[in-house]
């Protein structure tokens, strides 16, 4: 395989694992914890990189740290939670910035990613995760169902909302751990968000879930193939496809008259688990 | 036995704190028991402790049978995209399995319980797009998919239209003629007459009974406290203040 075509399996593989990710993400309205966990583990990728341990680790114990550090911030009364969340992400950046200075993989590989350059274990971790996120998915389809319809009623139809959310934050950082290595840590919010926001155009719950599937693999592709004839960087050029078409379906369905969205609230998922411990 | 017994019950959120106590009734299958209470009186304690929500601080309470609340407010979230026959879906949720598929019969079951409250035409509706009225009716047929013995409906005429209300009121009397037993909390003491129990609390247990017996003036002031308003003329009648309660207690 070229180059070429393993940055497009790896793009491919990880678009149909986080599109319909992202539908759920956007349900609970929890883009905010995405861009959150995706930047606030730069440190563990960068002390990965320092210590020539494989980004995958890293990536792991970076999510964790910042899971963590950013659930104890949210609940920082004195300043607020989204406040303190936005200070401790800022500062594990910082952090991760400084400790990526002696790296031997360079700082803009962990920010945005190097598909041309993925491992034969990053394209194994993209297949599994390909494979585990839909199915986790489709597992827990009623419990998330149910949930993001109304969190109040779902203890009273046999299912427990705080331990819905925390599957959903599970699978989140599992797919932020893998498709960082791909997207790098700036770039992989618009694959966790992006196809959510195309996929409303899609109406009923199923077939949004298949459009946001469609949508990040396709761009995925067309973000690579578009990279190699323009001589553009691949990574960047996937994010750029994935905002155009969420852009493009946005405006259609306001062309179609579509329901309004929801107004965004801006409330860390992590944050609601800490009012519930 | 009884469907619902509640004995010495107390009730609240924080230890040592309860915002209801001394509450002891028993309703028999088929009974509709209207529950009176101010705003703050106990009414949605109550609902949460029957549910398995609350622990008892003190006392104890038994229900027979599988339990479903029907919430004045559930805070939907309006834009998701579910229809009238997914949210009534839903009552099948607690009993289905992860790996199955929602039986065929509880399917039809969802159908019958949106067509019991005029709801069959809207059953491919978006749950946002439906009124008020419509979307109160789609949660009582989950409640009725859920198959509960016992139905906790709080406030369910609140903000209804008069066809709405109509609808309800008649699938109300249908469960119970079903040998279901419901506990509806009401602001509306005229409408509690035509129940066959009526429980008045007011952070504990005023009084509970057949209707005749209980909704005296002295209970009802004691119920209601400064909320209630005697009317004199043109007849003597009795109302109060209508409340959109969405407090905890």
């Amino acid at each position: 395989m070229t180059l070429r075509d393993r940055a497009l399996l790896e793009a491919v593989l990880l678009g149909a694992a986080c599109g319909p990710l992202s539908v759920w993400l956007l349900a609970f309205r929890h883009a905010f914890a995405a861009e959150s966990l995706s930047h606030a583990m730069l440190p563990g990728l960068a002390v990965a990189a320092a210590a020539g341990a494989p980004l995958l680790l890293g990536g792991a114990g970076g999510v964790l740290a910042a899971a963590l550090l950013v659930a104890l911030a949210a609940r920082d009364r004195r300043i607020g939670g989204d406040t303190a969340i936005a200070v401790t992400v800022t500062a594990l950046f910082g952090l991760g910035a400084l400790l990526a200075i002696d790296a031997r993989t360079p700082l803009a590989d962990l920010l945005f990613g190097d598909l041309l350059g993925v491992t034969d274990a990053d394209l194994i971790a993209a297949a599994v995760l390909a494979v585990a996120i839909p199915l986790a998915l489709a597992a827990g389809h009623r419990a998330l169902t149910a949930v993001a319809f109304s969190p109040a009623a779902a203890p009273a139809l046999g299912i427990a909302p705080a331990r819905t959310e925390a599957a959903l934050l599970v699978l989140l950082a599992a797919a932020i751990v893998v498709a960082v290595q791909g997207l790098g840590n700036l770039l992989v919010l618009a694959l966790l968000v992006a196809p959510g926001v195309a996929a409303r155009a899609g109406g009923a719950l199923r077939a949004r879930l298949l459009i946001a599937a469609a949508v990040g693999a396709g761009s995925g592709a067309l973000g690579v193939v578009a990279s190699d004839r323009l001589g553009t960087a691949a990574g960047a050029s996937v994010a750029l496809v994935l905002v155009a078409a969420a852009l493009i379906a946005s405006g259609a369905r306001t062309g179609g008259g579509g329901t309004p969205a929801a107004p965004a609230v801006r409330r860390s998922p992590i944050e609601a688990l800490a009012d519930r411990a | 036995m009884s469907a619902v017994r509640a004995e010495h019950l107390a009730a609240g959120y924080r230890p040592g704190e309860p915002v209801l106590r001394d509450v002891e009734f028993a309703a028999e299958p088929g009974q509709t028991v209207a529950v009176l209470a101010p705003n703050g009186g106990g009414k949605t304690t109550l609902f949460r402790t029957l549910l398995g929500e609350l622990t008892p601080m003190a006392g104890d309470f038994a229900v027979d049978g599988t339990v479903a609340s029907v919430p004045q407010h559930d805070h939907a979230r309006l834009d998701f995209p579910v229809t009238a026959l997914d949210v009534a879906l839903m009552g099948a949720y607690g009993r289905t399995p992860w790996w199955r598929r929602i039986a065929r019969a509880d399917r039809d079951a969802a159908r019958d319980a949106l067509d019991r409250g005029g709801l069959a035409a809207e059953a491919g509706r978006r749950y946002g797009a439906l009124s008020g009225g419509q979307r109160r009716r789609a949660t009582i047929a989950r409640a009725i998919v859920q198959d509960a013995r016992v139905l906790l409906l709080d406030e369910p005429f609140a903000g209804v239209d008069r066809a709405s209300e109509e609808r309800i009121l008649a699938v109300l009397d249908e469960l119970a003629s079903e040998g279901r037993t419901l506990l509806v909390a009401t602001h509306d003491v005229e409408q509690s007459r035509r129940w066959s129990r009526v429980l008045c609390l007011n952070r504990r247990q005023i009084a509970f009974g057949a209707p005749e017996e209980t909704l005296t003036a002295p209970t009802l002031a004691q119920t209601y406290g400064d909320e209630l308003v005697v009317l004199r003329e043109p007849r003597m009648g009795l109302t109060i203040q209508h409340h959109d309660d969405r407090g905890e207690a």
